[in-house]
C-alpha cells in the first residue's frame, strides 16, 4: 500500500509543479526559436550571449526556448500551430511553405536580411574510413564498382537533399549539362547505396557504428561532429566541387505580431550576424558570412568551389519539383 | 516417475522448455537491454548522472510520468466497462466492436499524431476557433495526453475481453440470483476473478504510455525542457550526436520493468494470492 | 453502455473519420493511382507478410514462454517475467538502433548470421525481426491470465481418465487458450503493420526491397501531400479493419465450438 500512496503523491506533487510553471511572472519575455537537429549547441551558446546582451539593454528577462527536429517536419508543426516566433531551419525550401500553406509571413521573407537570410553557411563533404583505403578523392569515385555510399534518403532528410544536389551539381559540370549522362551517374550512384536512412543520424550510426559503407556524404560540421564522436575513425576528403548549403533564418512575422515580440525577435536574428555570434558559428564549424571571421576557421572550413542553390537549381520549390516529389528524378532512380 | 503429479511433465521435458523460453528471452529481451545499458554506460558514471541530472531531462520526465498518470486511468476505466460489454452482453456488431477497439493498434503512430492535427491544428476543424479563444491543444499538454490516450487505448480492454470469455457469467449469474445488486457483484465477484488481466492491462497500457514515441513526435513540437517526453527527449539527444546521453534517458524507461515486478509483487501480498494455479 | 460508444467516438472514430475526410479530398481516381502503384504495393506487400510472419512467430514463441513462465518455478523466473514488457516501455527508436546494432554485420548476432550467408539488418529479415520484437509481449501478456486463471481440475480429471500429458495439453488446455492466442495473434499483428520507429533503423528503407508502408506516408508528409498521405493511411486502415474483422469473427466461431 505504501506504494501506491508514495505514487499517488508523487502524481499530484507533479501536477502541482507542472501548474507552477506555467505562471509566468510579468516581466519576461519569451521567444520560441524552432531550429533543426544539429544547431542545437550552437544555438546554447548563441542564446547564452545574446539573452545577456539583451536583458541588460532592456531590463526585462528573456527566455528563449528551443525546438529542434527534423527540419521539414519542424516546417508542418509551425504550420499546424506550433508557436514560433522565429525559424532557423535547413533550408529556404522549409520556410517558403510557412509562406505558402499558412501565410505566417510575406513571400519575400529571404530579403529581410542580409545574405539570403542565411547568417551562416555549410557544404557537403565525403567523409571516408581513416587512411581512405579506397582512394576516394572526388564524387566521380564513388560510382566505382565495389564501393558502398551512405546518404539519408532525400524523400525524408533536408540533408540528404543536399547531398543529392551536390553530386548532381558535380555530374552537370563533368558532363556538360548533358541530363542523361548526369541521371545514369545519379543512378549509379544509388546503385551503390546500401542503405538509405530517414535522418543524416541515423545514416552516421550506419557509417560511423555499424561500420557499413566506404564514403558517407555529410553536412560539413557534422562531419566534424563524427570526429568528435568517433575519434580515429574517419577522414574528411573535400571534392572539387560542392554545394552552397545555406540555412536560412527568418522571423514568423504573425506569430511574433501575436505575441508582441517582432521587435526582439527580429534584434535576435540580427545579433546571429555580430562578430560574436559569427565566431561562435566557427566554433561550431559552421561557415561563418563574415569573411574576416571566416578566414580564421580557414584551415578546419577550407574554401571551395561550391555552386548554389537559386543560381544552379533554380531555387528550393522548382529543385524539389523537379527532383524529390513523386515522380521527380530521384524516383526515376529507383524503377523496379 | 511415478509419483510425479499428473498436471506436471517430466523433468526432462520441463528443463527444455524452461531452457528454451530462456534462451529466446535472452536473445529477444536481456540482450538489447544489456545493448542499450553498455551504450548508457560507455562513457561511463559521470556521464550517466549528469545527463539524467539535467534540466531538460528532468522535465521530460515529468511531462511523460503526466500524460501516463493521466491516459493510463482513462483507458482503464474505459476497458473495464468495453471487457463488461463485450463479454457479459450478446448483441449484433459484437465482432465489429471488437475490432474498432483493436483499430488504434494498428494505426502508424504518425498517422495517429496526425488525426489530432487535422482536428485541433492551426489548419484543422477546430483549429481557427481554438486560436480565438487562445487555446493550446496540439504542441501542449493536451496534445500530448490525446495521442497518449489514442495509441494506449486497447490495452486494457483486450487484455480482459479473453480473461472474461473463458470465465463466463455463471458466477455473477449465481451472485445475481443470490439478491446482489449491480456494483456489489462487479466489486466482490468480477473484479477479483479479472485481478491478473486487469493488472497486465494496466502495466501494458502504462509501458506504452511512457515509451510512445510516433504519435506523439507529431503533436509535442519538440521545445526543449516544455513539451519534449523522455521518449522524444532520446530521440533529440541521439540526433544532437549525444549517444550515452540518449541510451541514459532510454534506461530510465527499461527501470519500467522494476515497477511491473513491484506491483505484481504487491497484489500478491493483498491479495495473499499467487499468480498462476500451484 | 453509453460510456462505453462515447468514449470509443471520442478517441477513436471522430479523429479517424478526420482522416477519411481528409483523404477524400482526392477523388476515387486519385486514391486507385495511389494505392495501386508499384512503390505501394511493393511496401504493402512487405508490411502486411512480415507483420504476418512476426505476428505468428511472436505466437508461438509466447506460448512456450508464457507456459514456462506461469507453469514453473525457476531462478529468474520473476525478473524474466518483468521483462516482457520492455519493447513497450524502451521507445520505438531505441529499440530500433539497438536491434540494428546486434543483427547489423559487425553486431553480436549478425556476424554469426553473415557466416553463414544470412544477413539480417538492411533485408526484409530485419523488418521482420524489428516487428517480432515488438509485437512478442501481446502474445504473452493476453495468454497469461487465462493461464494463471486456470485449475488444476480439469487437468486432473482428464489424467484420471488416462490420458497422457501431450494429450491433455492439446486436447484440452490448447482449445482452453484459443481465444487469448488469437487475440495476442491479432494484436501483434496489428500493431507491426503500423510500426515505423523501430523498422526504419533496421530496414534499410531501400524502394521497392525494404520500404514499409508507414514511411511511405511519411515521405508524402514531407511533400506537404497531407490528402495522399492521408490516402495511403486510409487504405492501410480499411485492411486493417477488415483483418480485424476477420480474425475478431473467427475467434467467435472457435470460441462457440469450444464451449
Amino acid at each position: 500500500m505504501k506504494i501506491v500512496r508514495k505514487s499517488i503523491l508523487l502524481i499530484s506533487s507533479l501536477l502541482l509543479l507542472n501548474s507552477c510553471g506555467k505562471k509566468e511572472s510579468g516581466g519576461t519575455v519569451k521567444l520560441l526559436n524552432v531550429s533543426y537537429d544539429p544547431t542545437r549547441e550552437y544555438y546554447v551558446d548563441v542564446n547564452r550571449a545574446f539573452t545577456a546582451e539583451w536583458e541588460k539593454a532592456n531590463g526585462k528577462k528573456l527566455v528563449i526556448e528551443q525546438s529542434h527536429g527534423g527540419s521539414g517536419k519542424q516546417a508542418r508543426s509551425v504550420i499546424d500551430g506550433l508557436d514560433a516566433d522565429v525559424v532557423t531551419l535547413a533550408l529556404a525550401g522549409d520556410i517558403d511553405v510557412l509562406s505558402r500553406e499558412a501565410d505566417l509571413l510575406p513571400k519575400d521573407w529571404q530579403s529581410k536580411l542580409a545574405d539570403n537570410s542565411s547568417p551562416y553557411t555549410s557544404t557537403i563533404v565525403l567523409v571516408v574510413r581513416k587512411g581512405n583505403p579506397k582512394g576516394i578523392s572526388d564524387w566521380g569515385d564513388l560510382v566505382k564498382p565495389g564501393v558502398q555510399v551512405i546518404t539519408p534518403n532525400p524523400k525524408t532528410s533536408g540533408g540528404a537533399r543536399w547531398n543529392y544536389l551536390a553530386a548532381w551539381a558535380w555530374a552537370a559540370k563533368e558532363y556538360g549539362g548533358d541530363e542523361a549522362k548526369i541521371l545514369d551517374y545519379i543512378t549509379r550512384l544509388f546503385k551503390n547505396v546500401p542503405v538509405l536512412d530517414t535522418g543524416a543520424r541515423g545514416s552516421t550510426t550506419t557509417f560511423a557504428q555499424r561500420g557499413i559503407g566506404d564514403v558517407f556524404l555529410s553536412w560539413e560540421n557534422e562531419a566534424y561532429l563524427i570526429e568528435k564522436e568517433f575519434p580515429g575513425k574517419t577522414e574528411i576528403v573535400y571534392p572539387s566541387i560542392s554545394i552552397l548549403a545555406e540555412p536560412p533564418v527568418a522571423v514568423v512575422e504573425k506569430n511574433a505580431k501575436k505575441h508582441d515580440t517582432t521587435e526582439v525577435a527580429r534584434t535576435y536574428l540580427e545579433f546571429l550576424y555580430t562578430d560574436k555570434a559569427q565566431e561562435l558559428a566557427g566554433k561550431h564549424f559552421y561557415r561563418p558570412r563574415n569573411a574576416g571571421i571566416a578566414k580564421r576557421f580557414v584551415d578546419k572550413l577550407p574554401e571551395l568551389p561550391l555552386v548554389s542553390i537559386d543560381a544552379d537549381f533554380g531555387g528550393w520549390e522548382k529543385a524539389q519539383k523537379t527532383h524529390f516529389d513523386d515522380g521527380g528524378t530521384f524516383d526515376k532512380i529507383y524503377q523496379p | 516417475m511415478e509419483n510425479r503429479p499428473v498436471t506436471t511433465e517430466s523433468p526432462f521435458v520441463k528443463g527444455l522448455l524452461i531452457t528454451s523460453a530462456v534462451v529466446i528471452l535472452t536473445l529477444f529481451l536481456l540482450m538489447p537491454l544489456f545493448a542499450v545499458f553498455a551504450e548508457a554506460f560507455r562513457r561511463g558514471w559521470e556521464v550517466f548522472i549528469a545527463s539524467l541530472n539535467e534540466e531538460a531531462a528532468l522535465s521530460a520526465i515529468k511531462l511523460t510520468l503526466l500524460a501516463a498518470a493521466v491516459s493510463v486511468p482513462l483507458n482503464t476505466l474505459f476497458g473495464l466497462s468495453a471487457a463488461w460489454l463485450v463479454t457479459k452482453f450478446r448483441f449484433k456488431g459484437r465482432a465489429f466492436l471488437l475490432s474498432m477497439i483493436d483499430l488504434p493498434f494498428a494505426v502508424s503512430p504518425v498517422i495517429a499524431g496526425l488525426v489530432w492535427v487535422l482536428m485541433f491544428g492551426a489548419q484543422g476543424w477546430f483549429g481557427p476557433w481554438l486560436a480565438e479563444r487562445d487555446i493550446e491543444i496540439i504542441f501542449a499538454l493536451p496534445g500530448i495526453i490525446l495521442a497518449t490516450v489514442f495509441v494506449t487505448f486497447p490495452f486494457v480492454a483486450r487484455e480482459l475481453i479473453p480473461l472474461m470469455e473463458a470465465q463466463g457469467s455463471d458466477q455473477e449469474e449465481a451472485a445475481v440470483t443470490l439478491g446482489a445488486g449491480g456494483w456489489s457483484i462487479f466489486w466482490r465477484v468480477t473484479l477479483p476473478n479479472i485481478k491478473w488481466g486487469l493488472l497486465y492491462g494496466v502495466l501494458l497500457c502504462n509501458a506504452r504510455a511512457m515509451g510512445e514515441f510516433g504519435a506523439v513526435s507529431v503533436v509535442s513540437g519538440h521545445i526543449r525542457g516544455k513539451t519534449n517526453t523522455l521518449p522524444l527527449h532520446v530521440e533529440v539527444l541521439y540526433n544532437e550526436y549525444q549517444f550515452s546521453a540518449a541510451f541514459a534517458c532510454a534506461t530510465l524507461l527499461a527501470f519500467l520493468a522494476l515497477v511491473t515486478l513491484g506491483l505484481k509483487s504487491l497484489l500478491e501480498q493483498v491479495t495473499g494470492q499467487k499468480a498462476g494455479g500451484h | 453502455m453509453g460510456f462505453t460508444v462515447l468514449y470509443l467516438s471520442l478517441i477513436i472514430i471522430i479523429p479517424l473519420a478526420a482522416l477519411f475526410i481528409k483523404a477524400a479530398g482526392l477523388g476515387p481516381a486519385e486514391w486507385w493511382e495511389i494505392l495501386t502503384s508499384r512503390r505501394v504495393l511493393a511496401a504493402a506487400k512487405l508490411t502486411f507478410g512480415a507483420s504476418a510472419a512476426a505476428a505468428t512467430v511472436s505466437m508461438i514463441f509466447g506460448l512456450l514462454v508464457t507456459w514456462v513462465l506461469v507453469r514453473y518455478e525457476f531462478p529468474g523466473r520473476r525478473i524474466l517475467d518483468a521483462m516482457v514488457d520492455l519493447p513497450f516501455a524502451l521507445p520505438t527508436a531505441v529499440a530500433g538502433i539497438t536491434l540494428t546494432q546486434m543483427y547489423a554485420p559487425n553486431g553480436w548476432i549478425g556476424q554469426h548470421l553473415e557466416k553463414v550467408g544470412v544477413q539480417a539488418a538492411y533485408n526484409p529479415i530485419g523488418v521482420f525481426i524489428a516487428l517480432t520484437f515488438i509485437g512478442f509481449p501481446f502474445v504473452v501478456r493476453t495468454l497469461q491470465p487465462v493461464m494463471e486463471d486456470l485449475g488444476k481440475e480439469i487437468e486432473e480429471a482428464a489424467a484420471t481418465l488416462g490420458a497422457g500429458r501431450w494429450t491433455v495439453f492439446r486436447r484440452v488446455l490448447l482449445p482452453m487458450f484459443v481465444p487469448a492466442l488469437v487475440t495476442g495473434f491479432a494484436l501483434a499483428f496489428a500493431r507491426a503493420i503500423g510500426e515505423y520507429g523501430s523498422v526504419i533503423f533496421i530496414s534499410g528503407n531501400l524502394p521497392f526491397k525494404t520500404e514499409i508502408l508507414p514511411l511511405l506516408i511519411v515521405a508524402q508528409l514531407e511533400q506537404f501531400k497531407y490528402e495522399a498521405a492521408a490516402v495511403i493511411a486510409a487504405g492501410m486502415l480499411i485492411v486493417s479493419f477488415l483483418m480485424l474483422l476477420i480474425i475478431n469473427l473467427l475467434q467467435r466461431r472457435l470460441d462457440w465450438q469450444h464451449r
